[in-house]
């Protein structure tokens, strides 16, 4: 049985100036053991469909007017707020992006990693502190024994960041939602820290959602590629296909526009335009007004999801001649 | 740590002087004479007053007056009073518990009371409840405590006969009850907002997210998470409040009729007995200076990313 399933989930937000649409209809699947890299740029609405996922979304604002958010095949959202909580942490697990901000300043890294055993195994303080230890262990932190009544900030960016990838994986959850892990980082940091999620992952054969814009990160560790605009999934492929050969234009401009040493002198290509304002998204297909081979239709028409391949799909009315060229 | 409380208590010596010194200063400068007073209606003899007053060291240069009173105090002299002829120790001696009394029972109705309205309100921020106590501390903080002490007194011991309009027996809590609350309704009103805002800010902060992320039960993630990191500001803010409070007594004491150093203080300045005004003013430093060296070795307690070295 597929680990997640994201059926046609659909997120809105009541604002003041009305209500903007951050997620119309994504559809993506996540096996055991795989990794699936959810690209886009900020406000293409791949945190909020992970929100949502995790189950913290703020509603309100947040509303979830459709869809359905299959784990094990069962529909999460009409779940008792209690059965959720008892998910989260514990089967689902998150990563975020900033580990300082996301660590509680005035409790030990000890004692918050140790919550999770107190919380949901009921452990003694004792117990949970010994598991703690040997969870700082595991993600490589130097003298975890003596640092475990340590304080977030007494730590370097890397090493906070080892600890929420400990606090993520402390019961062993099915699936982990890593939203920009290594954004906060330093360069090399950040391909320790890939590298020591991608152990893990596979050691306890754990699905994994990779939110990221980062084109570089993606390459080396995902298995599949959802790129998204605003608020739908455009182009989805694995990720070796999508490299060679993307099939939509905005994967396209993406590619395009990451620095290579045999371009070098060259002016480097960048999408023409700023991502829409979700408040009033453009008709058609969203990504039409930066779009290179934009036509008619895509003013008027939006382009379903085509099957494009084995396992591909792409929003785009003219994916052949994308991925043609 | 250690070297950092030696410097704190340090500091509060030339502090201590200086604030014996300004409030000697104003006591000074005050118009109307202590000696004279005792006459009443009679008319004085002005060698009478004169020989009392050099008996008493009243015609000596303000700076010689000053230099007396910092000595005796070292000798653990307070002075005497002019009037009653009692030592001034005996007379704080026996009004100061009063007040700690009153002031204690204020400060603990102040943080129970501001802390929970102040942390429902920040959960809720914006709903009804929020809008109300947002009003209800408006008012607090714009009535003055005389005010309210007279309002109170009216509607709680006049009109509904629930406690009685003075307290007569400053042992008895029940009695305080009133008087402590009316001191309290101001630093109330701070405590709730300040609370208020500390939390619906807290409540937006990643790691509240990661907490809920966590699968932590709702009460953990207020109780634990959020509250703490909410209260360092508002710990700050009860330092400095105690002395306010204590400062505040004097208006309630005289409304509610509590001999305790706020009682103590208005007849000593109506009288002009200055060693008395100084001796109690500068107690009620001191204590503001000890509470605020506890809320800062507090706040390193709470908050861990603060050192003292």
């Amino acid at each position: 049985m597929t680990l997640l399933e994201v059926r046609d989930l659909h997120v809105d937000f009541h604002t003041r100036d009305g209500i903007v649409k951050a997620v119309n209809g994504v559809n993506y699947q996540v096996e055991a053991g795989e990794t699936l890299a959810v690209l886009g740029e900020s406000g293409s609405g791949k945190s909020v469909t992970a929100q949502a996922v995790m189950g913290i979304l703020d509603m309100p604002p947040g509303r979830i007017p459709k869809g359905e958010i299959l784990f094990h095949g069962e529909d999460m959202l009409t779940m008792s707020k209690e059965e959720r909580r008892k998910i989260r942490g514990a089967r689902i697990a998150m990563i975020f992006q900033d580990a300082l901000s996301s660590l509680n300043p005035v409790l030990s890294v000890g004692y918050q990693l140790a919550e999770m055993f107190r919380v949901h195994q009921g452990a003694s303080r004792k117990e949970a502190k010994a598991k703690a230890v040997e969870l700082m262990d595991r993600v490589k932190i130097p003298a975890a024994k003596a640092r475990v009544s340590d304080y977030p900030h007494q730590f370097s960016g890397g090493m906070r960041q080892r600890i929420m990838i400990a606090m993520a994986l402390a019961l062993e959850p099915d699936l982990i939602i890593a939203d920009e892990p290594t954004t906060a980082l330093d360069v090399t940091v950040q391909a320790q820290v890939m590298e020591l999620l991608a152990d893990l992952q596979r050691e306890f054969n754990m699905g994994l959602i990779l939110i990221t814009h980062d084109l570089g990160v993606v390459a080396d560790v995902a298995d599949k590629i959802a790129v998204m605009y605003a608020g739908r999934i455009v182009e989805t492929a694995p990720v070796k296909e999508l490299y060679k050969a993307p099939a939509h234009p905005y994967t396209k401009g993406l590619l395009e526009s990451i620095p290579r040493l045999d371009q070098k002198g060259k002016e480097l290509y960048a999408i023409q335009g700023l991502p829409p304002n979700m408040a009033k998204v453009p008709d058609g297909c969203a990504f039409h007004p930066r779009c290179p081979v934009a036509r008619d239709v895509c003013r008027s028409e939006l382009p379903p999801l085509a099957e494009v391949g084995e396992g591909r799909g792409s929003a785009c009315h003219f994916w052949k001649e994308t991925l043609g060229e | 740590m250690g070297r950092y409380v030696a410097r704190r208590l340090l500091q509060m010596i030339p502090v201590f002087i200086g604030s014996t010194l300004l409030i000697f200063c104003m006591m000074f400068a005050l118009p109307g004479d202590p000696v004279a007073a005792l006459f009443g209606e009679k008319k004085p003899d002005p060698a009478q007053i004169a020989a009392i007053k050099h008996q008493l060291g009243l015609d000596l240069p303000l700076w010689h007056q000053y230099w007396n009173y910092l000595t005796g105090l070292f000798q653990g002299d307070f002075g005497t009073q002019i009037a009653t002829q009692r030592p001034v120790a005996e007379v704080i001696s026996q009004a100061f518990p009063v007040t700690v009394r009153l002031t204690l029972f204020a400060f603990v109705f102040t943080v129970l009371a501001g802390v929970l309205l102040g942390l429902v309100s920040g959960l809720f921020a914006d709903k009804v409840f929020d809008r109300v106590v947002l009003i209800f501390t408006l008012l607090l903080i714009s009535v003055p405590s005389f005010v309210l002490g007279y309002l109170f007194q009216y509607l709680f011991a006049f009109q509904l006969g629930w406690v009685t309009p003075t307290v007569q027996d400053s042992q008895d809590l029940g009695q305080l009850l009133l008087p402590a609350i009316v001191l309290a309704a101001l630093s109330l009103a701070y405590v709730t907002r300040l609370t208020r805002t500390s939390v619906a800010e807290n409540l937006r902060a990643d790691y509240i997210r990661t907490a809920i992320a966590k699968g932590l039960p709702r009460r953990r993630v207020v109780g634990v998470h959020l509250l703490r990191n909410s209260l360092i500001p508002v710990v700050t803010f009860l330092g400095t409040d105690i002395g306010s409070l204590m400062a505040g007594a004097v208006v309630t004491e005289g409304i509610f009729n509590v001999h305790g150093i706020g009682n103590t203080i208005f007849e000593a300045l109506n009288r002009r007995e200055g060693s008395t005004v100084v001796g109690i003013a500068t107690l009620i430093v001191i204590v503001y200076l000890v509470a605020s060296l506890l809320v800062d070795l507090l706040y390193a307690v709470l908050d861990p990313r603060i050192r003292y070295d």
